[in-house]
C-alpha cells in the first residue's frame, strides 16, 4: 500500500492508504476527502479533480499529458505545479506523495 | 405564439437512455419527440466522453460511447424519432385535458400526454469561468455565446480560451470589432491548427492581440465592464475591453426542471419503481436524473427503467387498450413494427 496525503485549503490532512494502479482521484474520492468532485468520473473530460502537486514531488508526478493540458484550460487558478487527481496513477514511487486541493473546483 | 407540435410522448434528453425508451414506448405504439440542449444525440456519452469504452454494457464486452450511441439510433431508426436539438425545456404546465404544454427556450410548443424526463446530470451549459465578480457584468457584458454578431460591432472584445469556439469567434469577430484580445492559459491550442495559424497571422498583423495568461480581476461600472487584469507568466497586464467572451466548456446543471412543480431530493427526482413515475401523474424520470432506493447511476439501469415506465405510459395515452405483453423473439406485431416480420 502507498500514503498518500491530501491537503485541503483550511489546512486539514487527510492520510490514506493507497492501492497501486488506482488514481489519486479514487482514493479522494472512496475516502471522502473533501475538495475533489470528479464529474465526469475519471475520463479526463472535466477538470473537476484538479490539485497542486506539492513541492518537490513535480519530477516524480511527471507532467500532464496533451489531453488533460487542454482539460486544465477550464480549471481555477492553474499553477506550474496543477495536475488532475484522475490521470495520477499511484505506484510505489509515489509512496507520500502530498498534494493540496484548491479552493474550488472551477 | 408559434406552432405547436403534438406527440404522444415528450422526451426531455436525448443520451442513451431516453434514446432507449424511445424504443420501448415504440413497440407499445408511442410517437416520440425528443428535445436535448446539445446540437446532437447522445448525451454525456457523445458530449464527454465518445472515445471512451464501456464495459458495462449487457453482451458488449466492449463498446465506445459513441458506438452505443450510433447502435441505439440504428435500434430506434423503425420508430422514427423526431428530435429537436438546441434547446432547453423552459416551462412545463398541465393543461386542463391532464396532457402536457411543453416550451422551450426558443419558444416552440410541444403537447403531449407524457413526459419523460430522462435528462440525466442535467443540461448542458456553459461554464462560468472562475473570476471573481464576473456575475456583475453578466447582464451587460459577458456573453458565453454569440447570438448575434452584430452585437459585437465597434466593442472591445475580450476572447478567452484555447478551444475551437474561442478561435472561431476571435476569427469572425475580428473584422467587425474594434478590438479583440485573445488570452489563454497557455500558447498550445486545443482548436484546428488551421484556426490557429489564421489567428497567428492576424496577430503578426496586429489585429488581435494575443496573451498567455489567466484572467485575475474584472473593473467596470454599473454592470459595464471597462478592464480586465490578466495574470501573464511574469507579470500583471490590463486590457481595456467591454464585452468578455469566455469559452470554458460546457457543465451540467439541472436548470428549469426545478421550477417545474416536482418533487426533488438534491437536485434528483424522486421516482416509485413500479413505473418510474414522478410526484406528478403522467411525468416520468428515467436514468441518472432520477431517484429510488437502491438507485444506481448506470445506463442499464436506466435501460430498465425505460421499460416499465413504458408499461405505465402506454395506459395514460391509449387508456382503452389492454396491454398485452410480448416478446420481440415471438411476437409477429412487435417484428412488424420492427420492420423485420417474415424474415
Amino acid at each position: 500500500m502507498t500514503k498518500l496525503t491530501y491537503i485541503v485549503p483550511d489546512g486539514t490532512r487527510f492520510d490514506v492508504e493507497a492501492e497501486n494502479g488506482s488514481t489519486v482521484m479514487e482514493n479522494a474520492i472512496r475516502n471522502g476527502v473533501p475538495g475533489i468532485e470528479a464529474e465526469c468520473g475519471g475520463a479526463c473530460a472535466c477538470a473537476t479533480c484538479h490539485v497542486y502537486v506539492d513541492e518537490g514531488w513535480s519530477p516524480t508526478v511527471g507532467e500532464p499529458q496533451a489531453m488533460e493540458e487542454d482539460m486544465l484550460d477550464f480549471a481555477y487558478e492553474v499553477q506550474p505545479n496543477s495536475r488532475l487527481s484522475c490521470q495520477i496513477q499511484v505506484t510505489d514511487e509515489l509512496d507520500g506523495l502530498v498534494v493540496r486541493i484548491p479552493e474550488r473546483q472551477a | 405564439m408559434g406552432e405547436v407540435t403534438r406527440t404522444d410522448v415528450l422526451i426531455v434528453g436525448a443520451g442513451p437512455v431516453g434514446l432507449f425508451a424511445v424504443f420501448e414506448l415504440g413497440l407499445l405504439d408511442l410517437k416520440c419527440h425528443l428535445v436535448d440542449i446539445l446540437d446532437r444525440p447522445g448525451g454525456q456519452c457523445a458530449e464527454l466522453y465518445p472515445e471512451k469504452p464501456i464495459y458495462d454494457i449487457p453482451a458488449y464486452p466492449t463498446i465506445s460511447a459513441q458506438g452505443l450511441v450510433d447502435r441505439l439510433l440504428e435500434q430506434i431508426e423503425p420508430f422514427e424519432p423526431q428530435f429537436t436539438f438546441n434547446r432547453m425545456i423552459s416551462a412545463l404546465e398541465r393543461q386542463e385535458d391532464g396532457s402536457f404544454r411543453v416550451t422551450t427556450d426558443e419558444g416552440e410548443i410541444f403537447e403531449a400526454k407524457v413526459v419523460v424526463i430522462a435528462a440525466g446530470g442535467g443540461s448542458f451549459q456553459p461554464k462560468r469561468p472562475p473570476i471573481p465578480g464576473i456575475e456583475e457584468y453578466e447582464d451587460r457584458s459577458v456573453h458565453y455565446a454569440v447570438r448575434r454578431m452584430e452585437d459585437f460591432r465597434d466593442e472591445d472584445l475580450l476572447i478567452v480560451g484555447g478551444g475551437d469556439s474561442a478561435l472561431d469567434w476571435t476569427l469572425n469577430l475580428q473584422p467587425i470589432a474594434r478590438s479583440l484580445t485573445l488570452v489563454h492559459r497557455r500558447s498550445q491550442f486545443r482548436a484546428a491548427p488551421d484556426s490557429v495559424n489564421k489567428m497567428m497571422a492576424l496577430k503578426d498583423q496586429e489585429k488581435v492581440d494575443f496573451q498567455v495568461g489567466q484572467i485575475k480581476a474584472l473593473s467596470g461600472t454599473g454592470g459595464q465592464l471597462e478592464s480586465a487584469t490578466i495574470k501573464g507568466v511574469d507579470r500583471d497586464v490590463e486590457i481595456a475591453c467591454t464585452r468578455l467572451l469566455p469559452f470554458f466548456g460546457l457543465t451540467m446543471k439541472l436548470g428549469p426542471i426545478s421550477e417545474w412543480g416536482l418533487n426533488l431530493h438534491e437536485n434528483l427526482i424522486p421516482v416509485d419503481t413500479e413505473k418510474f413515475e414522478t410526484s406528478e401523474p403522467g411525468i416520468f424520470a428515467i436514468g441518472d436524473i432520477n431517484h429510488y432506493p437502491g438507485k444506481l447511476k448506470l445506463i442499464l439501469s436506466g435501460f430498465h427503467e425505460a421499460a416499465l415506465m413504458a408499461q405505465a405510459a402506454k395506459r395514460i395515452v391509449h387508456p382503452d387498450e389492454r396491454v398485452v405483453f410480448q416478446y420481440t423473439t415471438s411476437s409477429t406485431s412487435l417484428q412488424k413494427k420492427l420492420g423485420v416480420a417474415g424474415r
